[in-house]
């Protein structure tokens, strides 16, 4: 029983951070019909840029805000200089895009700051606490908490804001969006900024446990996919679900099975719901009324 | 106030508006009919930006907009009722409304769509509910309703009585024939042309990217060449 509450924190932990970045493309991808791959690096921008800011010596919540704003520009130059200017391309040509950017912000960064592995110290200090036998690191409460705290705050921007509602517009209906008078560039070029804070703010909490370097971005950008997926590609709550399951997934095959198959569980999950059920578990046939 | 002289559009290599020109004068309701592909939409989405022109020129109270971006022209006062609805499924009505007052900086927002509810009650009973789960004919004075609410100076309408019953095609197109009483200046494209020019003061006829007739609603509803072809007499 300890031994299954272990592995349930620590995958409920990571999965968290799934969850992230699985609302992350799923943001996106609804208001504009791109899937991201570059949403991983959103979080690795999020680690690296508040690891290098601290040791700069900026006290630590100016360097995660700083790292959100690096991010979010990062986001909006993406869109702004390399999906906007493809627009009308397909689907496959704003994939391959997204990937050319992925690669340049690794090598980038492999750049600017290195290659090595990069720790923050824990934001809330302090010994593990014991839950039935288990223990859980304050740290791994806060990515919960903090993840929980982002989805509130997307969800009451999405459904109390005119500027939500404009989003969710442009995602149903693009045409009828613009001749309302709604920007429709701008809009999608705020939800790639949406999804990169989100991306940084999980990259920020999670660097603590789990460290951080220029290359974490690829199997994140990847494990969010699957978990999008898995909960239906386009729908938030679906993301949420999809990224808790993937990191509960992930955990108790590696502490039921091998940790050697770590990684390849989520690789199953985009098989298993691309043969079972291809809509996911919360995806919509898109049926609707005319 | 709306003059379009020569309009071009094409959709890839094929043209489907082979210079089109039209004048819509302020305060008219004017018509368009034509059968189905006639260009009718085509024309519509090009005036209102969404379909790129590739000639001719859209003049709008004396100033060329054919390279305005289209969320612009909602601003300059020419808002349309696309065709099939398009209404904002997953959102509530009230919301749809407010979304048309997207581009509004006035005070008269919440009045505005008071109005609405005025002018179609059934939307007032139904308006948390998303738009995507009322019928045709609540979703075409939703669509008719959200375009309003950018306070337009000319309503492009595109086919608001397709697949409606009789009885609310007859309710929709008695509240657009008094629209000009509202100072709204109405550009009406319909396939159904006797109801169409039964509330027109002027019409077009178009066919293949071209407007073959012109001229006054009623003298066109009894012009032989129109009850032939499009009034099915």
């Amino acid at each position: 029983m300890a031994q299954f509450l272990q592995y349930a924190f620590s995958g409920l932990t990571v999965g968290a951070v799934y969850a992230l970045v699985a609302l992350g493309f799923t943001l996106i991808y609804n208001a504009s019909g791109v899937i991201n791959f570059a949403q991983g690096e959103f979080v690795m921008l999020g680690g690296m840029v508040t690891v290098f800011a601290t040791a700069a010596g900026v006290p630590l919540p100016l360097a995660a805000l700083l790292a959100i704003a690096v991010a979010v520009l990062v986001g909006v130059a993406l869109h702004l200089l390399a999906i906007e200017p493809a627009k009308g391309a397909s689907a496959v040509t704003l994939i391959i895009i997204t990937i050319g950017a992925s690669i340049l912000l690794r090598g980038l960064a492999s750049i600017v700051f290195d290659k090595r592995f990069h720790a923050l110290p824990a934001f809330i200090p302090g010994e593990a606490w014991r839950v039935g036998g288990a223990s859980i690191l304050p740290q791994s409460v806060l990515v919960l908490g903090g993840a929980a705290a982002v989805v509130v705050l997307l969800w009451v921007f999405m459904s109390r804001t005119l500027l939500g509602k404009a989003m969710i517009a442009t995602a149903a209906n693009r045409m009828a969006a613009r001749l309302v008078g709604i920007n429709t560039v701008w809009i999608i070029c705020a939800s790639f900024a949406v999804s990169a804070a989100i991306g940084a703010i999980g990259g920020i909490l999670v660097t603590p446990i789990t460290l951080t370097n220029y290359d974490v971005g690829t199997l994140l950008a990847l494990k969010g996919f699957s978990a999008a997926m898995l909960g239906g590609m386009g729908n938030p709550l679906g993301a949420i679900v999809g990224g808790l399951v993937v990191g509960l997934l992930e955990a108790f095959g590696a502490g039921y099975i091998s940790s050697a198959y770590k990684d390849a569980i989520a690789f199953l999950v985009i098989l298993l719901v691309l043969f079972v059920m291809p809509n996911g578990l919360f995806g919509r046939a898109g049926v609707e009324r005319v | 106030m709306l003059e379009v002289k020569d309009l071009k559009s094409r959709y890839g290599r094929i043209e489907v508006l082979h210079g089109i020109s039209v004048e819509v004068r302020e305060g008219e309701i004017v018509s368009l009919i034509g059968s189905n592909g006639a260009g009718k939409t085509t024309f519509l989405r090009a005036l209102s930006g969404v379909q790129p022109v590739s000639g001719g020129a859209i003049r709008w109270q004396g100033k060329d907009i054919s390279r305005v971006a289209a969320h612009m022209r909602s601003r300059l006062g020419i808002a349309q009722v696309p065709e099939g609805r398009q209404v904002f499924s997953p959102l509530s009505v009230e919301d749809n409304l407010k979304l048309g007052a997207w581009a509004r900086r006035d005070n008269e927002i919440a009045a505005d769509v008071e109005n609405i509810y005025r002018m179609f009650p059934v939307l007032a009973e139904k308006r948390n509910i998303p738009a995507g789960s009322l019928s045709g004919g609540q979703q075409q004075m939703l669509a008719v309703g959200r375009a309003l609410m950018t306070k337009p100076k000319l309503l492009l309408l595109d086919e608001p009585s397709m697949g409606l019953a009789p009885l609310l095609v007859d309710q929709i197109l008695s509240s657009v024939a008094d629209l000009p009483k509202l100072g709204i200046t109405v550009l009406l494209v319909e396939q159904n042309a006797t109801a169409a020019l039964a509330i027109s003061n002027r019409a077009y006829v178009l066919e293949t990217g071209k407007i073959i007739l012109s001229g006054e609603a009623a003298s066109l509803a009894n012009d032989e060449r129109v009850t032939e072809a499009y009034l099915g007499l």
